[in-house]
């Protein structure tokens, strides 16, 4: 199955989100049985469209109205003394590029310049896979597990809540959301099987790619 | 998939550890699971009894268990004189220790019905939130909106300050207990807004939960606690 729209994913590590919720690039059936039409029915059709309605509401009127996503998102993460709309910013952006970063058949190990450059920075693929695991499954309460790419270098990152790594300075690659939302209704309180399953399954080294290719761009473009 | 069958007993037998071990020479307390005073199915419609089952049996003992971990880590740490190693296992002890305080709260401020969920207080208690809050229906109110509001995990609380001598409405994220937003504060009802406690039943609609909640609230219990600190 061919990526959706692989030339909007590398046109910048931005997402566009914001004030259009865009379906998945993929039927919302299609990542069974690793991940279930219930709960991309909830997870995509209410928990992300509230986001995005209500990012819209808070917006009005204000002089954030009418900005980009990343604007907003930068603007009201205010150095960690966060405003009211960012958890409506960033859950509407970090949710659009959780969808771009799955896809059936799924996940394993990349190859190529990805798993070169995994193996540079995490001196094997086997070494990323433990510390991203690690990373989601010490994620306290509600966040999010990140590949981030800065100064020429992958890392993993772990963030609370609406927190991404746009804000803390690096392009974020891959994601997986460890929201309660995203795998209660498939793995209940086993979040360490939903991290096990999204890695083997769901993972899409194509977008990673691409985002990277984005981010190698982005960095020497301001150099 | 979910869990179908609901366990009528409050505990499956073989899940009770022993209540305290002694390690390290100073002897540390460690803890166990307590038991809920109702079965998991009791607090139906309101809570389903898959999700008593679930976050008693699976998420409260997690806590308990991470706890005794991070416990005897600190143990082994502070008599080795390993300075680095009692502060980095802070998070683990406030997260995990703190997981289970609040749970333990939690399942004494449940009640069936038959058992007295949902009657409102009376009392000392009844007359101090009308006196604070005008009314039970305006405390429901106020604690509802800020439960649903609480952005990720947390705890809405209606505790009683005993310096200030009043009631107060905080929330708390994560698994905070509520003595980090201020130290005199006794917790009197307190709500689990974090997604386990609801969402097999509720879904995304925090608000509904925190609407059906308030049917078993044991406000019988939270009137002895006031009684008793407010003395």
């Amino acid at each position: 199955m061919s990526s959706f729209g692989s030339k909007r994913m590398a046109a910048s590590s931005a997402v566009t989100a914001g004030y259009v919720l865009k379906p998945p690039p993929f039927s919302l059936d299609a990542l069974e049985p690793h991940m279930s039409r219930q709960t991309l029915e909830f997870h995509w059709g209410k928990h992300h469209r509230a986001y995005v309605d209500n990012l819209k509401k808070q917006v009005l009127g204000t002089e954030l109205e009418g900005k980009t996503i990343d604007h907003i998102i930068h603007t009201t993460y205010n150095n960690g003394d966060l405003l009211p709309a960012f958890n409506n910013a960033a859950q509407a952006w970090n949710h659009e590029f959780f969808w771009e970063s799955m896809k059936p058949n799924g996940g394993g190990k990349p190859a190529g310049e990805l798993l070169a450059l995994l193996e540079r920075d995490f001196t094997s693929y086997e070494k990323f896979y433990d510390e991203f695991n690690a990373a989601a499954a010490t994620q306290f309460g509600a966040g999010w597990a990140w590949l981030a790419y800065a100064n020429d270098k992958l890392k993993v990152v772990k963030t609370p809540n609406a927190v991404n790594p746009l804000v803390l300075g690096s392009f974020p690659l891959l994601t997986i959301d460890v929201w309660e939302h995203a795998y209660y209704l498939d793995f209940q309180n086993r979040r360490p099987d939903y991290i096990k399953t999204f890695m083997n399954n769901l993972v899409s080294w194509e977008a990673v790619s691409a985002r990277l290719e984005a981010a190698k761009a982005a960095s020497s473009s301001s150099a | 998939m979910a869990i179908r069958c609901v366990a009528s007993r409050k505990t499956l037998a073989g899940l009770k550890e022993t209540s305290s071990r002694l390690l390290g020479f100073r002897g540390i307390q460690t803890f166990t699971l307590p038991d809920l005073p109702y079965d998991y199915s009791a607090l139906e419609p309101a809570i389903s009894g898959e999700i008593m089952q679930i976050h008693h049996q699976k998420h409260h003992q997690a806590y308990v268990t991470n706890y005794n971990n991070a416990l005897e880590q600190l143990d082994q740490a502070v008599s080795k004189g390993d300075a680095s190693t009692v502060v980095k296992l802070q998070s683990a002890i406030k997260f995990n220790g703190g997981g289970h305080v609040n749970h333990s709260i939690f399942w004494k401020n449940l009640a069936p019905v038959n058992q007295g969920g949902g009657e409102p207080p009376k009392g000392s208690l009844g007359s101090a939130i009308d006196a604070h809050f005008g009314s039970l229906e305006g405390l429901v109110k106020k604690m509802s909106a800020e439960g649903a509001a609480v952005q990720g995990s947390g705890w809405v609380w209606l505790s009683l300050d005993k310096e200030l001598k009043k009631l107060v409405v905080d929330t708390t994220a994560n698994q905070d207990p509520l003595v980090t937003k201020g130290g005199s504060l006794v917790p009197l009802v307190g709500i689990d807004v974090w997604e386990h406690a609801y969402y097999l039943q509720y879904k995304n609609v925090r608000p509904e939960y925190l609407k059906n909640v308030w049917k078993v609230i044991n406000w019988k219990y939270a009137s002895e606690v006031y009684d008793k600190e407010s003395k």
